[in-house]
């Protein structure tokens, strides 16, 4: 039987968000040269939704200082996995040389993605700085990497599954924790 | 996918693989020109027969996604000293190599050699019969010409009318594209000589699409895309094949015929005889795809070395 | 029905006695007893059944030894794919005590040497009788004629010309032959293939040769040049043979020649009664022969010419090929496949089991007629008191998978391989000598 219970409901997720867009700044010392690029699929609608709240809060455009990174090509797994379609990388106008860039994902896990986040990153340019935010951390880290920003700590068995459902791509907003050991 | 053998894929492959192409052709704005998506893995590209062109672009590709890419020559190789096809297969796929791009001048060696290897396999022209990159290719060009570079995705080429002109009967590109545009959706209509059309099949269909033996009727209807083949008259000269001031008068893409199409797009795969299939004003203007065709094909050789070779799971998209 | 054994002697009874055979369906009809003696079939009821061999056949049909008009045996010069020794070991097994040898062997077989080569090779392997046939051309190269002459006088008795793998294209060169041939007594057994109209061809014209970019052979490649040929061969007063009949417009012109009076003889082989140009999908070379496998209207029209008589013969074309030969893309592997040891099967699954022709008709179709072709004694009367006995006995009711490794030809070059085909040649005789034993090669007969 599996088991699942919901850590994170809808309020508790957009309120999470808020704080992240308020240490996005805090830390950045205001808006200025601040890039948001979300890692597909879910990171990218985070990334949206904090592009939205940093807009209400600066007056600043951040629709358009926001977009999408795949790092499916840079992924250390593509050998042992079905192949996988990439998703396409959008990348803001104002590029990302000398920018501050944040990352924005779902879930920090074993730190693998953010580490071929990095590479398709040095691919395309040469930040000045690069942050990360994730709605949730939750351990187990196999690289020496730790987020700027986190929605929630959540520490997990391996045996668990965290799932992140967004409302653009599931149909509501919950962080769900299911026990993988049916 | 295990192969590519032919361009007779379903519709969903189809506009999988040519969006897969959309993510690879972002590569072509950036400085560095590196995805490690096949680090590691080693493509052959056995050429039996001479082509700088395809061998070049699959080669660009192979390096863009970090392979290691050995061109092996048929000529001036064993395979010429009386080797057997599966011999050089076998020898090849004995030293550890992770894919194969085939080019012959045998129909079918392709197929025969995917049988023979058990590595995956990719068609770079077979013969008389397919050379699906290049009809990928048109297809990636000719939808981005149709929808919008940007707004390609996911869409296929939906009632567009294509006309293929030239030598069809001899042509790989002509019956992979007849096979390929039909499943995306487009109707096609293959135009030639009635000397270069293939044989008709019971319905009166040839290749399985439309065929005219009157290009100024086919352009008539106003066509949304107009490919013209390359033609070698010398290979039939006189037998077979109408005389070069024949052709032109009959199927030659001359102004004058440019004139009355106002709105199509004019493709041709290359390399062009500018003169006989089609007039420089026509291969220059602004209708022109050629080369955005040339730029589409190291994309979508990406897209394919990708999806055969990046899995030791192969195909499940 | 299980193999008969009881009753069957011990292997290796090379004794000269008489033998009898019991119960066999000859020619398909009522069960009845055979005898061997002396090399020829006897009266059964005047041997001393106690003293000899026996053999029970209940369940089995009793046929003439089967003549093949057409075999390749590659002997000279294409030792790796086949010799004689072992071409007749496929015939054997395929229930053939004739073979008609093809004149396309390196050297060509244009001289007396050659052909009786061939002949002595033949006399010595023993399992079947060899009949080497003479070229046309010198050499086939189709511009002299062969001196004719000095092979029908030859110790291999030549009767048949033929230039086959290619065409006698020449009008002139085909009317001279024909007039010479008239004139030995002979045949000349054409390859009707129009050159200019097939060059590079290598499979059937079709919509399906255009989707696979396959170069086409077009039917009236074939047509045309048998129509000329029968013109030539009614002014000539000659025989005319058309080897490898492929399509219904050849068909068509045979049977107009007949009607016309004209002396013209058609052959099928067995792999155009049963497969067609499907096959050729998958581009492997085993499905490539000349002229190529066709569309199935060819192949209904051919069953019908074979049943109506249109078409007199089958003979094989056994066309053995050394494995390298066949491992190439399409258009660059060797033509033909071997045939010996399926024909039968291909017959009986493509003729009898439709019901276009019994058992009888196969012993015409693929004995009497091809030895009167062929101007070969002993098989006119079949099975008769008196006649030679040259005797296969089939189990109609046996089906078996082909494969490579029960071959007894040297080549393994057949499209039948992993198909099931029906009737096995479970025992055969050669003028009275045991060749084949439960279906395998009687070795101590041939040393005997």
């Amino acid at each position: 039987m599996t088991q699942s219970r919901i850590v994170l409901g809808p309020d508790e997720i957009a309120r999470a968000l808020t704080r992240i867009a308020h240490e996005i700044l805090e830390a950045n010392h205001g808006p200025k040269d601040l890039v948001l690029l979300g890692i597909p699929t879910r990171g990218v609608h985070l990334a949206e939704r904090l592009a939205a709240r940093l807009t209400d809060i600066t007056g600043e455009d951040f629709a358009a200082r926001t977009g999408a990174l795949d790092i499916t090509m840079h992924r250390d797994d593509l050998r042992a996995r079905p192949t996988r379609a990439p998703h396409p990388t959008r990348i803001p106008a104002v590029g990302i040389d000398d920018q501050v860039i944040v990352l924005v994902d779902d879930v920090l896990y074993s730190g693998r993605t953010i580490r071929a986040a990095l590479d398709a990153l040095s691919d395309l340019g040469r930040p000045r700085a690069v942050r990360l935010a994730v709605l949730v951390d939750r351990g187990h880290r196999e690289l020496p990497i730790r987020a700027d920003s986190v929605g929630k700590n959540l520490p997990s068995a391996r045996s668990e599954h965290v799932s992140i459902l967004l409302d653009e791509v599931d149909g509501e907003d919950a962080v769900v924790i299911e026990d993988g050991a049916a | 996918m295990k192969h590519l053998l032919t361009a007779a894929l379903p519709r969903d492959e189809a506009i999988a693989l040519l969006d897969l192409a959309e993510d690879m052709h972002q590569i072509q704005d950036r400085d560095v020109k590196k995805l490690p998506a096949l680090r590691g893995r080693t493509v052959v590209n056995l050429f039996f027969e001479d082509s700088t062109r395809t061998r070049s672009s699959f080669e660009i590709a192979g390096k863009w996604l970090s392979a290691d890419v050995i061109n092996v020559s048929g000529k001036g190789s064993s395979a010429s000293k009386g080797e057997s096809l599966r011999d050089t297969g076998l020898t090849i796929a004995a030293m550890g190599v992770d894919g194969v791009v085939v080019r012959s001048g045998s129909s079918g060696a392709p197929a025969l050699l995917a049988d023979w290897i058990g590595r995956p396999v990719v068609n770079a022209g077979d013969g008389t019969h397919e050379h699906p990159t290049q009809a990928l290719l048109d297809a990636f060009a000719l939808r981005r010409r149709i929808h919008g570079a940007d707004a390609s995705r996911g869409k296929g080429l939906d009632g567009v009318r294509v006309a293929i002109v030239g030598d069809i009967a001899h042509s790989r590109v002509a019956r992979s594209n007849a096979l390929l545009l039909p499943a995306l959706g487009a109707a096609v209509t293959l135009v030639g000589p009635p000397s270069l059309l293939p044989p008709p099949a019971a319905d009166g269909t040839r290749l399985g699409v439309r065929a005219e033996t009157s290009l100024d009727a086919v352009i008539a209807e106003q066509p949304d895309a107009l490919m013209l083949l390359r033609v070698q008259l010398e290979r039939q000269a006189g037998k077979v094949a109408p005389s070069p001031a024949e052709y032109i008068t009959g199927w030659s893409l001359t102004d004058e015929r440019l004139a009355r199409l106002p709105k199509a797009q004019i493709m041709h795969p290359g390399p062009m005889n500018r003169g006989l299939e089609l007039s420089s004003r026509a291969a220059d203007g602004e209708a022109s795809t050629v080369l955005e065709q040339v730029t589409a094909g190291v994309s979508v050789r990406m897209a394919v070395l990708y999806s055969l070779l990046a899995s030791d799971q192969g195909g499940s998209r | 029905m299980t193999t008969p054994q009881t009753g069957t002697p011990q292997t290796g009874t090379a004794r000269a006695g008489t033998t009898l055979v019991t119960g066999a369906a000859v020619l398909g009809g009522e069960p009845r007893d055979l005898a061997i003696a002396d090399g020829a079939f006897v009266d059964p009821t005047t041997i001393d059944r106690d003293a000899a061999e026996v053999v029970d056949a209940s369940g089995l049909v009793a046929l003439p030894g089967l003549v093949d008009l057409h075999t390749h045996l590659r002997q000279p010069g294409g030792e790796q794919a086949e010799t004689v020794a072992t071409g007749v070991r496929a015939a054997a097994a395929g229930g053939y005590t004739c073979v008609f040898a093809m004149a396309n062997t390196t050297p060509v077989a244009d001289t007396p040497a050659v052909v009786e080569q061939v002949h002595r090779l033949g006399l010595e392997a023993g399992l079947a009788t060899v009949r080497p046939i003479g070229a046309v051309s010198v050499g086939l190269a189709g511009e002299r004629l062969a001196d004719m002459g000095m092979l029908a006088g030859s110790a291999a008795r030549v009767r048949v010309f033929s230039d086959d793998g290619h065409c006698v294209a020449d009008a002139e060169l085909m009317r001279r032959a024909l007039e010479h041939a008239a004139s030995l007594g002979a045949v000349i057994a054409q390859h009707a293939q129009d050159p200019s109209l097939t060059r590079g061809s290598v499979m059937h014209e079709s919509p399906l040769a255009a989707e696979l970019g396959l170069t086409g052979w077009p039917s009236a490649a074939e047509a045309a040049i048998v129509a000329r040929d029968a013109m030539l061969a009614e002014a000539a007063g000659a025989r005319l043979h058309v080897c490898h009949v492929s399509t219904l417009e050849t068909v068509e012109v045979v049977r107009a020649a007949k009607a016309k009076g004209i002396a013209i003889t058609a052959e099928v082989t067995p792999h155009h009664l049963l497969l067609t140009e499907e096959l050729v999908r998958s581009y492997d070379a085993r499905y490539k022969v000349n002229p190529p496998l066709r569309a199935d209207r060819d192949v209904r029209a051919l069953r019908e010419a074979l049943a109506d008589g249109t078409i007199d013969i089958v003979a094989t074309d056994h066309a053995p090929h050394a494995p390298e030969a066949k491992q190439a893309a399409f258009a660059d592997a060797a033509f033909g496949m071997v045939g010996l040891e399926t024909a039968l099967g291909v017959v009986q699954e493509a003729m009898v089991e439709t019901g276009l022709l019994d058992w009888a008709g196969v012993a015409r179709v693929m004995s009497t007629a091809p030895a009167a072709i062929g101007r070969e004694s002993g098989y006119d009367a079949p099975l008769e008191i008196g006649s030679p006995a040259h005797l296969v006995l089939v189990d109609p009711a046996a089906r078996r998978t082909v494969e490579a490794a029960s071959l007894k030809g040297r080549s393994t070059n057949s499209p039948f391989l992993g198909v099931e085909l029906p009737g096995t040649v479970l025992h055969v005789w050669h003028g009275g000598r045991r060749t084949v034993m439960d279906a395998e090669i009687a070795e101590t007969q041939v040393q005997a």
